[in-house]
């Protein structure tokens, strides 16, 4: 009797199993993105502007430790700290005080470094419109599966980011560079992350879908530095990088924390600027986006030995001959986001004029009455 | 119309102007005064700040940690400089090789144009000894420079002491990215000048010196140090250049940082700060302090050793440790770990310090009046010059009441003649003035028992006074009598002249121009034929230029708190006359040739004028 129940028990688990692959199965392909970029780029040289490099490095250690690797990551150094005459400590780059953590390490790989990071360079690694020559660590060689992070810190403005100290780029442009990439089908889902000050305009722009940012200032608000360090006499990184830092060394590539953890990182009474976010161009909803979507590589594997039915069989299609007219379907492209929709305009507001030939009618009635009290000889002096 | 086409409105404002110029004249004057001392009242004064984004706040860390073994590298000094009875250069080159550095030294000898007395030399031979520091990992493209003066008798020993410990402890750090040379220079200025020419390869001043054999890249910024006792009570900052150029402010913004930091007890001008400065005692002290910088400014001679790199657009300072009576006393250690931390920031430079003011005034350490806000002060004075111009010349322009046609027809054609007269002779005395002290000394050692100094100078007093004596003489040589018009033609010239001559020098050395114009412009304004002669004559002898200078010499006695008596200032005066000229052939200072050459005699023009017959 035992035996039965016992065989009865483990026949319904296994099927009840079975089902439940079949929606795991379906969960599988919930985020639709099969592999992941990191562009990470700093912006500043100079020796004092140390902390850009660090606060670069410290999300390159982060993204590497979380599972995308150096062939997919682009990083983007204007300057070597590691290597500056005025390092007390050559070959390192710090981003804790007391020099706690080095993240320059010794298995970093820079793809563009010191004069090659330009706005030029950038855009072309964004869009793909690099010349045939460039090798493939300088690429994006992103597909319509990839979900991309990109990250930018330096020295910015309201609606530009300085790079080099020589060029800028707007808002407009990286809104621009970002259609580019869509209707290229570059990426499945884009994080954008922007650690300058009044970050928050470099996002205003955007309007292509499925792109979420991040910013560590809204406008009108400087992004301030974290630690200075005596013993290498300049600030080591920014506040807002050196939370989100924080906040990634708790992260592993398990962990089910979704953006919504992320958007909460350094509030004012850390950051002393409002970081800001937005996420009405992106579909999915912000809470069901895992971290690790984004900033880690992770593969899903599951094992399993049954068998499961992804689709359904397809049909063959009964050829026609060629000198019939052969009556095809006319295709049209699947139409793509409604962008009007998704940027709610509001019609401008004019303000209410009366008609013009109201006004003129209005002053001609009130000249007639005031040449009719004071009398007609008045009239001379207009006419 | 407009209102300078119209008629009417012209004769309006015309007879405006010819009426109230003279109230408006004594107006503005009054303002100018005003508004300059103004200019020391806190409120209307601004903070200090660092400018220069590259240097940033004071964030390094300083561990310089041998100050004993600096003080006892100074007494070694010492001994041996009283060994060998000047620059002990063997021990100098063996040390600074041992320390690690590139050593060289350079040789030098001036004959100057006639004995200084104040410090006693006359035919000068020196050597520097400097050792060049190599940045380990940077290109040698730019350099620091630290200095101590090798004077003689016991005075900065510690300081060449320091400045060796300092070599030491900067040798082991890696994170140097530029090349640091330390200078121990001889008979101070001299041999500074003689070093400057060599590395900069010009030869301004006609002095004999050595090539250099080691160079370090442009020098971005120097500092010189002067210490003479083991503990200091405060450390003074001394920023007046040659011609009154003055270093970078960001410098000075460094040093109050560093002295803020470290806690070390900082001034300017020797005198401490005061917070009070609401009441009339803070207001005073402020504006003595002010009224220093001005008086050193406009003297135009370097005030340290510094003063000669800014020519070569070199920010530069000297800092003083002075040991007063005071509770509190800072140690050599403390000095060196103020020297490194300000050397740290400056090693971070990338450019020249550009980024803050070339141009100021500090009537305390922590507060400055930039150029913008006390520029205004000199224009109301020259706006009464421009305003007496005016008005002569529309007393030109409207033609004389009295029908006098054949008169007024001679007096056009003579007038050209008896202006350019006047002013030929003048300049020529001016000419003179600045010519003959120097190569008469000889004939004037012939017949006078005075030294070379005084007759040099004695000879300048005396053709200054001579001078007075020209318009008698210059009225002989014209035939014929001088003419209404024609002094009004000359007053014109000589007043556009000495507004010129006055907004030229106010803007390179606005100290000086002002210090003139604050004498001159009086003169300029009221002196006419018609005033009563006696009186304006001693008026105009109070305000020339000498009895300027007289007059500062007390007065800066007095703003130093050491007053002196009247032999004492006489002969003061007679010591900075000479040093003037000296200062002119050795460094090219520009005071005495402008003094002597342009303003002398524009002074003489007004003389002339007073006695027009």
């Amino acid at each position: 009797m035992k035996i039965l129940r016992f065989f009865s028990l483990f026949a319904s688990y296994l099927l009840v199993d079975s089902l439940n692959i079949e929606n795991s199965a379906g969960q599988f392909f919930s985020s639709g993105h099969t592999n992941n970029w990191a562009v990470l780029v700093c912006t500043s040289r100079f020796w004092f502007n140390y902390r850009h490099v660090a606060n670069t490095l410290s999300v390159y250690r982060s993204v590497k430790r979380l599972g995308i690797p150096d062939s997919h990551i682009v990083l983007m150094l204007a300057d070597d700290m590691a290597c500056n005459p005025r390092n007390p400590k050559p070959a390192t780059v710090f981003s804790h005080k007391n020099m706690e953590l080095n993240v320059y390490g010794d298995d970093v790989e820079v793809d563009y470094r010191g004069y090659e990071v330009t706005v030029e360079n950038f855009l072309r690694v964004l869009t793909g419109r690099l010349p045939l020559s460039t090798p493939r660590s300088k690429r994006l060689l992103s597909d319509d599966r990839s979900n991309i992070l990109i990250y930018l810190t330096g020295h910015g403005g309201n609606g530009f980011l300085k790079f080099q100290d020589s060029e800028e780029i707007s808002n407009v442009e990286l809104a621009d560079a970002f259609e580019q990439m869509w209707q290229k089908r570059r990426y499945n889902e884009l994080l954008f992350i922007i650690d300058t000050c009044q970050g928050a305009s470099m996002y205003e722009r955007f309007y292509s879908p499925n792109l979420m940012a991040l910013a560590s200032s809204q406008v009108g608000e400087d992004s301030l530095s974290h630690q200075p360090d005596l013993a290498i006499g300049v600030h080591l990184m920014d506040r807002y990088t050196f939370y989100l830092l924080e906040f990634l060394e708790d992260i592993h590539p398990a962990s089910k924390t979704n953006m919504n953890d992320l958007f909460k990182v350094c509030p004012k009474s850390q950051c002393v600027s409002t970081p800001g976010h937005r996420t009405d161009l992106f579909l999915r909803d912000p809470g069901s986006v895992l971290i690790t979507d984004f900033f880690g590589s992770v593969r899903k594997v599951e094992i399993t030995t049954e068998t499961i039915n992804l689709t359904e069989p397809i049909k063959a299609v009964e050829e026609t001959l060629v000198n019939e007219e052969v009556q095809k379907e006319t295709y049209s492209y699947v139409d793509q986001l409604p962008v009007s929709e998704i940027i709610h305009q509001k019609p401008k507001q004019k303000d209410w004029h009366p008609p013009d030939g109201f006004i003129l009618g209005l002053w001609t009635l009130i000249l007639l009455v005031f040449f009719k009290v004071y009398g007609v000889k008045h009239l001379k002096h207009i006419f | 119309m407009g209102l300078l086409s119209d008629p009417n409105r012209r004769r309006a404002l015309i007879s405006m102007l010819t009426r109230l110029n003279a109230p408006i004249c004594v107006v503005c004057y009054l303002a100018g005064v005003t508004w300059f001392m103004g200019l020391a009242f806190e409120p209307f004064t601004l903070r200090t700040y660092m400018s220069e984004n590259a240097m940033g706040s004071t964030m390094v860390e300083e561990r310089f940690p041998s100050g004993e073994r600096a003080l006892a590298t100074g007494r070694e000094f010492s001994a041996h400089k009283k060994k060998v009875g000047g620059m002990p250069v063997e021990w100098l080159v063996k040390t600074m090789q041992a320390r690690g550095l590139e050593v060289y030294t350079q040789s030098f000898s001036r004959t100057l144009p006639f004995p200084d007395e104040n410090k006693e030399r006359y035919k000068v031979k020196g050597t520097n000894v400097y050792g060049i520091l190599r940045a380990p990992r940077a290109p040698r493209t730019e350099a620091l420079v630290l200095t101590a003066p090798c004077s003689p008798g016991d005075k900065n020993n510690q300081a060449v002491g320091l400045l060796l410990g300092l070599a030491h402890y900067f040798r082991n750090q890696i994170y140097w990215a530029k090349d640091i040379i330390f200078l121990v220079n001889e008979h101070d200025l001299i041999g500074m000048q003689a070093w400057l020419e060599g590395y900069h390869h010009t030869n301004t001043t006609g002095m004999d010196w050595s090539p250099l054999q080691g160079r370090g890249g442009s020098i971005q910024a120097a500092l010189t140090l002067e210490l003479s006792s083991d503990v200091v009570t405060s450390l003074d900052l001394v920023l007046e250049g040659l011609n009154g150029q003055l270093p970078n402010l960001d410098f000075t913004n460094l040093f109050h940082a560093f002295c803020q930091k470290i806690g070390v007890l900082c001034t300017i001008q020797g005198k401490l700060q005061r917070n009070d400065w609401d009441s009339v005692a803070g207001y005073s002290h402020a504006v003595q302090t002010m009224m220093l910088m001005v008086m050193k400014q406009a003297s135009g001679r370097p005030w340290g050793d510094h003063g000669l790199f800014l020519r070569y657009h070199i920010e530069a300072a000297t800092i003083e440790g002075i040991n007063s009576f005071r509770q509190y006393k800072t140690d050599v250690t403390t000095i060196g770990r103020l020297l490194e931390g300000m050397y740290r920031k400056l090693n971070n430079l990338l450019e020249r310090l550009h980024q803050s003011y070339f141009f100021y005034l500090m009537p305390s350490l922590s507060h400055f009046v930039s150029i913008g806000y006390y520029m205004p002060a000199f224009g109301l004075l020259a706006v009464i010059l421009l305003l007496r111009a005016l008005d002569l010349w529309v007393q030109l322009v409207t033609p004389p009441q009295r029908a006098e046609d054949g008169v007024a027809v001679v007096e056009q054609s003579s007038s050209g003649v008896s202006v350019l007269t006047p002013l030929v002779i003048s300049h020529l005395t001016g000419v003179a003035l600045y010519t003959l002290p120097i190569r008469f000394q000889e004939i004037a050692l012939e017949h006078f028992p005075v030294s070379e100094t005084e007759a040099v100078v004695l000879t300048a007093i005396a053709i200054y006074t001579a001078g007075l004596a020209l318009p008698h003489n210059t009225h002989r040589l014209l035939s014929g009598q001088g003419t209404e018009h024609g002094w009004r033609v000359l007053k014109l010239v000589a007043v556009l002249y000495l507004a010129v001559l006055l907004g030229c020098t106010a803007l390179i050395n606005f100290s000086l121009g002002f210090i003139l114009a604050l004498t001159l412009v009086p003169v300029a304004a009221f002196v006419t034929p018609h005033v009563p002669k006696f009186l304006s004559g001693f008026i105009l002898v109070v305000l020339s230029p000498a009895f300027t200078l007289l007059f500062s010499v007390f007065l800066f006695q007095e703003l130093k708190e050491m007053p002196v008596s009247f032999q004492d200032g006489w002969l003061l005066f007679l010591s900075v006359i000479s040093q003037g000229i000296l200062d002119h052939s050795l460094y090219g200072s520009l005071v005495y040739p402008l003094i002597a050459l342009l303003v002398y005699p524009c002074w003489l023009l007004f003389w002339n004028i007073l006695f027009w017959k």
